[in-house]
Order: structure tokens, then sequence, then C-alpha cells
């Protein structure tokens, strides 16, 4: 009686620690923040291409939350990130909310109204309906854009924007460097919140819908709730990068909201792999990288030799190109799946 | 003693084809209920219409007297029936502390937390611990799903209806496909669930349902066809003519 006490106790033990792993924050991914932050210092000339490298990288984490998360394939993701950037650009050219960090919030919630809002429409159905679906709200969204040309200045993009200091302390210089500190803190701060989110009991039931729809619901997951609120979440967060992209370049175009934007969001989190958070900011430093050293190679045409990579990645298996390209999405992985401590008791005590 | 899920003249039509006919079942609180009959005899129909899987084209189904005929299948869950099924339906990539934790938040509310951090709430370790040890998953506790042998997998699919505490537990060929040495596992399992589980086993497998069942009703082209005792079900002779000739012949 005793005995089966005592193990049962270890086990409890055993499985808190397991949980426990699973949402650790792991040695790699602390280098890779550290990392991350000291190209604030280290890499001062790069900050302009740096910055949009780390926009890319949210946007894509917000794609990563519906798409590795959740399964809901999209093909029209840039609607939230040009919502989020017109927002921006329209309260900073019209004085309604002049602080940044504050103007960023509302542009968010703008973005996430209209996730909410179309969030029905991706609920059921196939991949195919649901790339559809997406698609046609973007078209939407963009032609919307170009008609009211008096409000979004068409096709001409929305001029005459004037960003503010950042709590009216850091004024945006022309090097760019509060623009990528700006950026760079909000990413963090945003990545830190979505490895909360999917260690929570929450993502952990976005997981189980995304494996088996079928089983969520017959063990009592609501799954219709939590797909709106995960499409919501996600679509918050497009609309904050493309938020930052127009307070960085104090200006908003309808390519913020295009076709090619969604397409190259997707392209870049299937090159840094779904499904592990760090996914999208791996693929667009990676895409970066690739967009630099192959048009030094072939000027006009780096598109083809990302095409050949993007049906590589597709056709030979993500996972095994994603670990010989990118060794912290191995790092990561092996972290996430790191296994339970396997002694069955700690010390024993007067056995 | 009044039935705790009861369904009344319960019919399903696909097209032409009647799968359920005026199915009128009380299963009683606390019964080993069998469910059997041949193949395509709407069996896992019956399950799927109970659960919410499928909407009747006509009848009632009752839980403790109170309708529950339109509710979605997540609602039925809340209430207290859950089930398992003939083909295993796990998360693949989750593993079984992954999967037991995922059940039993959803059962205490926490389903919906997005702050908290999975297991981290009071009562849930110590619930999984437990279902570990219950349905023999310790040793593989920490391994992905998909690479479990079947008859862990198996098990899972028991621990993970039986995670949501289901006062009404619907078992859809617990044994299938499980190979004969592991089958013992899974029986003993099954025979040592708390005896306030009503428990409703859909069964081919006529050792089975005669060692665990104390109600039995044999399903006949989607209409109740006889039920009551084992003994008097072995006995009617028009069960046995139409399915258990062979078991009891042979």
């Amino acid at each position: 009686m005793r005995r089966a006490l005592q193990s049962e106790t270890a086990l409890e033990t055993r499985t808190t620690r397991y949980l426990r792993a699973r949402a650790r924050f792991g040695p790699i991914e602390i280098l890779f923040w550290v990392v991350a932050f000291s190209s604030i210092w280290l890499l001062p000339t790069r900050h302009l291409i740096l910055t949009e490298t780390v926009i890319w990288g949210l946007f894509a984490l917000s794609l990563d939350l519906i798409l590795g998360y959740a399964g809901i394939i999209s093909l029209g993701h840039a609607a939230f990130f040009g919502v989020g950037a017109y927002a921006a650009g329209l309260l900073a050219k019209y004085e309604l909310i002049n602080e940044p960090t504050v103007a960023l919030l509302a542009s968010a919630l703008a973005a996430a109204a209209l996730g909410f809002a179309t969030s029905f429409l991706v609920l059921r159905g196939s991949d195919l309906t649901r790339l559809m679906v997406t698609l046609g709200v973007s078209l939407v969204c963009f032609e919307l854009a170009n008609r009211y040309g008096d409000l979004t200045g068409g096709a001409d993009g929305l001029q005459g924007v004037t960003i503010a200091p950042i709590f009216g302390l850091y004024r945006f210089d022309m090097f760019g460097h509060t623009g990528y500190i700006y950026c760079l803190v909000v990413l963090f701060i945003l990545f830190e919140l979505a490895r909360r989110i999917v260690n929570s009991p929450f993502g952990l039931s976005l997981k189980a819908i995304k494996g088996n729809p079928l089983r969520s619901a017959a063990v009592g997951i609501a799954v219709n709730g939590r797909l709106v609120a995960v499409y919501t979440l996600s679509a918050g967060y497009a609309g904050v990068a493309g938020a930052l992209l127009a307070q960085t370049q104090a200006f908003a175009s309808l390519s913020m909201l295009s076709l090619e934007r969604s397409a190259d969001v997707l392209l870049i989190l299937i090159i840094g792999g779904t499904g592990y958070l760090y996914g999208g900011i791996v693929g667009a430093l990676i895409y970066r990288l690739l967009q630099d050293y192959l048009s030094d190679l072939t000027a006009r045409y780096w598109q083809f030799w990302i095409g050949l990579l993007l049906v590589a990645i597709v056709v030979i298996g993500r996972d095994r190109i994603g670990n010989w390209i990118s060794p912290v999405a191995r790092f990561a992985a092996q972290l996430g799946r790191r296994p339970a401590p396997t002694t069955t008791a700690g010390p024993e005590k007067g056995g | 003693m009044a039935p705790v899920l009861e369904t009344r003249s319960l019919d399903k039509r696909f097209g032409g084809i009647v799968a359920a006919n005026a199915i009128s079942l009380a299963i009683e609180k606390g019964a080993r209920h069998a469910l059997i009959g041949p193949n395509g005899a709407g069996k896992t129909t019956f399950v799927n219409l109970l659960t919410g899987l499928l909407r009747p084209s006509g009848g009632e189904i009752l839980l403790d007297g109170a309708p529950i005929t339109w509710l979605a299948p997540h609602q039925r869950v809340k209430l207290g029936i859950a089930r398992t099924f003939q083909i295993n339906q796990l998360f693949a990539d989750l593993t079984p502390i992954e999967t037991l934790g995922l059940a039993i938040s959803e059962r205490h509310g926490s389903g919906r937390d997005w702050w908290r951090i999975v297991g981290t709430r009071r009562g849930v370790t110590e619930e999984i611990s437990e279902l570990l040890e219950r349905f023999g998953l310790v040793d593989v506790m920490a391994e992905r799903t998909a690479v479990l042998p079947y008859g862990k997998q198996r098990l899972l699919e028991i621990a993970l209806a039986f995670a949501c505490r289901p006062r009404v537990l619907l078992l859809d060929e617990p044994a299938a496909g499980v190979p004969e040495a592991e089958r013992h596992e899974i029986l003993a399992t099954i025979a040592a669930l708390p005896a306030d589980v009503t428990v409703l086993l859909i069964e081919h497998d006529m050792d089975i349902v005669f060692s665990f069942a104390d109600r039995i009703s044999v399903l006949v082209n989607g209409e109740l066809f006889v039920e009551g005792a084992p003994d008097e079900v072995a006995r009617d002779p028009r069960v046995r003519a139409v399915y258990l000739g062979e078991a009891f012949d042979g």
C-alpha cells in the first residue's frame, strides 16, 4: 500500500516534469534571441534590411499560428497584413492616434476584427475551399483599397504619413536604428506570447484539432470556437506586422495587400518549417540571405532558385531539408521532443 | 431503476437505406450492456447517433430523461457520454501524457485557458498519472502516439474516452484487430472499469460479450431484434438462427 502510494507520486513528478520540459525555454532558444538582439550593436549598417526581415518573420509567425498549429491553410493572409498597414498609416496621417505603440495595438485590433468576421468562412471545408476563400477575401480587400483611393491613396499608396516618436521619446531615424529595435522588441514580445499560447491547454487543443477534428469533438472540444479564436489571433498578429512596416516606412501601399505577399509569406513559412514557431523567423532569414546571394549570382532570375528550392522542400519533405539547411530548426525540434527523465523515482529514503 | 440513456423509436435513413429503424433502447444506470448483431446491422450507426456524429431522421435520445437529440458531439461529452472508436481515432503527434492532459483540461473547463502551461493546474497531472497506470501506459507515456504498438494505442483509445469521466461509456469493438497475446490486457482493463460507469459495448466477439455483459441487445438490419439477460439471449432460437448459430453450434 505504502509502496503503491509512493510510486504514484513518483509518476506524478515525472508527468509534471515532462509537461514542464515541453514548455521550457531551451538554451538554443536563449542563444537565438541573444544573437538576434546583439545584431542591434553588431550589424548597425544592416538595420534597414533586418527590419524588413523581422517584419516578414512576424508575418510568417502569424501564419504559423493557423497553419502549423490549427491546420488552416491560407492564400490570403496579406489581407490582415494590409489592413494593419493601412490602419497604422491612416491613424498617423490623420493624427488620430499619434503614439506608435498605441497605434500598433489599434491596427492589430482592426486586423483581428476582420479576421474574426471572416473566420466563419474557413471553419468548414477542405484545404482547397480554404485556399479559395482566403484568396477571395484578400482580393476583395485589395480591390476595396484600390477603389477607395481618396482614403488609401489607391495605386500611389498612402502618402504624407508622419510617425511620431515612440512614447514621445524615440524618433524614427533615417538609418532605421529606432525602427529596428522597435520591431525586434515587438517580435520578441509577440513571440513569447505565442509560445505561451501554444503550450497552453488552448494550444494543445489546436494541435489536437489539426491532428483529428473528429476525436477532438469526441473529447469535448468545441472545435469551431477554437478555430475562430486562433484565426482572429493570427489576423491580429499579421496586422501588427503590417502596421510595423507602415510605421517604419511611413507609407502604406496596395502591395501590402497583394496576392504576391500572401504567397511569399507562405513560401517563407514552408522554407522555415511549420509548427515550431521559429519557422517563420528562420524562413525569413533564409529567404533574405538567398535573395541577396542569388541576386548577386543571377540578378533578375533569383526567384528561379527560390522556386526550385520550394519544389525540393515539398517533394523531398520539409523536415529533412529543413534540418539540413537550418540547424536551429533541428535543435528546436529536439528541444520540443526531449523525452521525460526516465528515472523511476527520486533518491530512495529509508528503503 | 430509471434508464440513464434511452432512445425512443430512433430512425436513421441514408437515402433509401434504413440504417436504424425505430430503435427504442433503455440502458440502466451502471449496466454492462452489450449491443451485438451481424455485420452491417447498424451498430456503429447507432453509436454515431448517440454521440451526435449523425443526426437522426426521427425519434428521440434522452440522457437522464432530458432530450439530447440535437446537441453537438462536444456538448454530449460535457453531459457525460464518451465513446471509443472501432478504428483508432487518436492524435498521432501527441504523446499519451499530452493526449490525456488535453481531455482532462477540457473536462475541467480549462481548455480555453491560453496562458497557463498544460498540466500546471492542480489535479491535472495527478489524474494523468492515475489514467496512465490504470490503462498500462506508463512505459510509453512520453512517446508519440503514432509509434506506439497497436495494443497500446487501443488502450489509449479507451483511456482517452475514460478521461472524459463519462457516466455512459460507449465502447465500439474495443479489442478489434488486437493480436491474441495483447487481448487479455484490454479485456482486463474493461472488466476493471468502475461499477458506477454505465457501459454500452458494441462487439462481435461472443466470448467477450458473454463474459462481460449483464444485458444484451441484438440488432439486425437496423432493428432491435431481441433484448434480454445473456442466458435468455443465448437460448432464444431466433437469435441462434440469425446470429449465434455458428458461434454456439460450431
